[in-house]
């Protein structure tokens, strides 16, 4: 039972599509094709609604941190307008205002890049999704070099926030545009240095490998990579990177409101403006769906009495999970400086994403040379320690304790 | 299924012949540099196509080749727009007629 | 010939031709993109997958960046005043042509047009690091040798020269 729940929408695809060919709706050529489609619909699915209830869930989540209600009155539209959902109607009413706005584009913008740019950005973010595992046998692509074609997909949005600053012919979207390539140029280097390790130990680069590295039980506990000392240290640089990556606060530099009104989408309104959006968090959620494979053991249950939940459901759990806590981030820590925000990924985040390969290397070697696991476990933890205290403090005392002049 | 060899040597040879005209023609050095990496991409494309079409393929020299043909390129293009920056802070200009005071 | 080749031919031709003959730069390095996309297809096309998603990441993920960076830092996104050809342009052009043209005839009339394809091969990315850990170490240390050297280099040459304290 539990095995059927599991593999519920893997056996549901094979079905449809039995049911499709003995129709005679379907020649046997284009199965694969259809096969493909199909998954194409319910990944799109599936992330655009998610994308749709994380919009109200931050805005209300936000307001609670801030002290305030956040969205609370639009729910359904007009049959039912007595049931409002505690504002859970929200992203509707901001879907249909998105599309039905009236589509503008600066007479000086370059029309083509100005109309190409949020495509350029939402149709590599999609591909991205591709190579995640989402559950048991739930990897739409299994290619064996799917980390490295993550972050090849990846890296090829940041040109489409350039194409988007610079064809709006606007300073400050220019300025966005540049801080922002220059932010992700930056902080690629520690997102996939800190994945190497992961790499290193498992041996392989593709994810459901890397996942099924992580399906096994010590005791109750799962072989996480989180939980080791190297692990730890990754999946936090890794993280950070993330955020910095899809332009979160607090790393939101490129369209910081305060100063430079919007960034790179300041010329953008309407649906375009809906696709940048959305881009932005599907970037988001792939970003995290690939750290929760790399560290949080993929689909893989945390202790071996929960292996009974289904895997694509832990999947979703640990997503969810990250996802809250980058809106916790967002409402907790306030913007970086353009200066911290390039030496926090030059002097910290660097250094110790390759300190962390020696780590990495270091419990391999331990391994093999017969530790025990807890002296093999403190040693790399004390590997780790130093240098971040050292790395920390360098970074630290450049920024300096803050000096008020006018307040006590 | 695959085309056959002589396609991809051809798309390559028009591919580095494109650079070559774009190297050879343009002012501005930074464009005379897409046009040479270009060209080392047309090459690449020839590595591979070679390396699969090759009697010895087990051997994966036309990949590996490939690869560190990737690797000098990045290389190169960084040395070559800092240099061009460089250019442009003491003269301010990428034009490549411009840029001749070592001429005879 | 398949359809998928001549897709992806015409996408990398197309891309290439735009960035070298357009007048706007910052149009030529957009237009590299498709280019260097299609080559990446064209590797997948070949087995070549690790090559093809290799070239995607440096090249559209870096050195695309990197042009358009230099592109804007140098002023370069205007359109320029004067003739964007240099004074011998049409030698150049010539050039070119008579390349492309040797180098067609001599493909065309070699022994390669009888090639047989040759069962698909496996580069399995395990094999790949396997060679690169063996037989090429030499060359991967080098690679890293210059890409270290690049980069101090890179940064050595486009610093801002500090101005120069009075009296030295």
């Amino acid at each position: 039972m539990t095995d059927r729940l599991d593999q519920i929408f893997v056996l549901g695809k094979q079905w449809l599509l039995g049911q499709l060919q003995g129709w005679g709706l379907l020649p046997a050529d284009f199965v694969p094709l259809v096969s493909a489609l199909f998954s194409i619909i319910f990944i799109v699915v599936v992330f655009a609604g998610l994308f749709a209830i994380t919009t109200v869930i931050e805005r209300k989540g936000l307001g609670r941190i801030q002290n305030r209600l956040g969205p609370n009155r639009v729910g359904l539209p007009p049959p039912f307008p007595q049931l409002r959902l505690a504002g859970f109607g929200q992203f509707i009413a901001d879907g249909i205002k998105a599309l039905i706005k009236e589509d503008i584009v600066p007479r000086a913008a370059d029309r083509v890049v100005h109309f190409l740019a949020p495509v350029a950005l939402v149709v590599p973010v999609l591909l991205a999704y591709s190579v995640l595992p989402f559950g048991r046998n739930m990897t739409p692509i299994e290619l064996e070099a799917g980390l490295l074609f993550f972050f090849a997909v990846g890296a090829a949005t940041e040109l489409s926030l350039f194409m988007a600053g610079w064809s709006s012919r606007n300073k400050y979207s220019l300025l966005g545009a540049m801080r922002a390539v220059a932010q992700m140029i930056s902080y690629e280097i520690p997102l996939v240095l800190s994945s190497l390790t992961v790499v290193m130990m498992v041996g392989s680069l593709s994810l459901p490998q890397i996942v099924a590295a992580q399906d096994h039980y010590t005791g109750t506990l799962a072989h996480w990579h989180i939980f080791k000392p190297w692990g730890f240290a990754g999946c936090i640089l890794f993280l950070i990177a993330a955020l910095a990556e899809s332009n979160r606060s607090p790393f939101d530099l490129p369209e910081a409101e305060s100063e430079i009104i919007a960034g790179y989408f300041v010329e953008y309104s309407g649906f375009k403006f809906a696709l940048f959006f959305l881009g932005e968090y599907l970037g988001l959620f792939a970003v995290s769906g690939l750290g929760v494979t790399l560290f949080l053991g993929g689909w893989t249950a945390p202790f071996s009495w929960l292996t009974w939940i289904p895997s694509w459901l832990w999947f979703f759990f640990k997503l969810c999970a990250l996802i809250a806590v980058f809106i916790w981030i967002r409402g907790t820590v306030p913007r970086l400086r353009a200066d911290q925000l390039m030496g926090l990924a030059w002097k910290f985040m660097l250094p110790m994403a390759l300190w962390n390969i020696v780590v990495a290397a270091a419990w391999h070697f331990t391994h093999q040379a017969g530790w025990h696991l807890i002296v093999r476990w403190l040693f790399c933890a004390a590997l780790l320690v130093g240098p971040y205290l050292i790395f920390g403090r360098a970074f630290e005392a450049k920024v300096g304790k803050r000096t008020y002049r006018y307040a006590p | 299924m695959n085309s056959p060899l002589h396609c991809y040597l051809l798309l390559s040879a028009l591919l580095f012949c494109i650079g070559l005209a774009g190297a050879l023609t343009r002012r501005n050095a930074i464009i005379v540099l897409v046009g040479i990496e270009l060209m080392l991409n047309a090459g690449n494309l020839n590595f591979i196509a070679f390396w699969r079409f090759h009697a010895g393929s087990e051997s994966l020299q036309g990949v590996l080749f490939a690869l560190f043909s990737i690797g000098i390129a990045a290389a190169e293009a960084a040395v070559g727009l800092a240099l061009i920056i460089a250019i442009y802070r003491h003269r301010h200009s990428t034009n490549l007629d411009e840029i001749d005071s070592m001429k005879g | 010939m398949t359809i998928g080749f001549l897709v992806l031919a015409t996408l990398t031709v197309a891309g290439a031709l735009g960035a070298m003959f357009f007048r706007n730069l910052v149009h030529c390095a957009l237009c590299l993109v498709p280019t260097f996309a299609g080559l990446a297809a064209l590797f997948l096309q070949l087995n070549a997958e690790f090559v093809g998603f290799v070239q995607i990441l440096v090249y559209v993920g870096a050195v695309a960046i990197l042009i358009v960076f230099a592109i804007l830092l140098t002023r370069g996104s205007e359109p320029p005043a004067s003739a964007a050809v240099r004074h011998s342009a049409w030698w150049g052009l010539w050039v070119a042509v008579v390349a492309f043209v040797i180098m067609a005839g001599t493909i065309l009339s070699s022994l390669i047009m009888s090639v047989a394809e040759l069962a698909k091969p496996v580069p399995t990315i395990r094999r790949i690091g396997d060679q690169l850990m063996q037989d090429y170490v030499l060359p991967l240390e080098v690679i890293g040798l210059l890409l270290t050297a690049a980069l101090i280099g890179a940064v050595v040459i486009a610093m801002q020269e500090e101005p120069k304290k009075n009296g030295s």
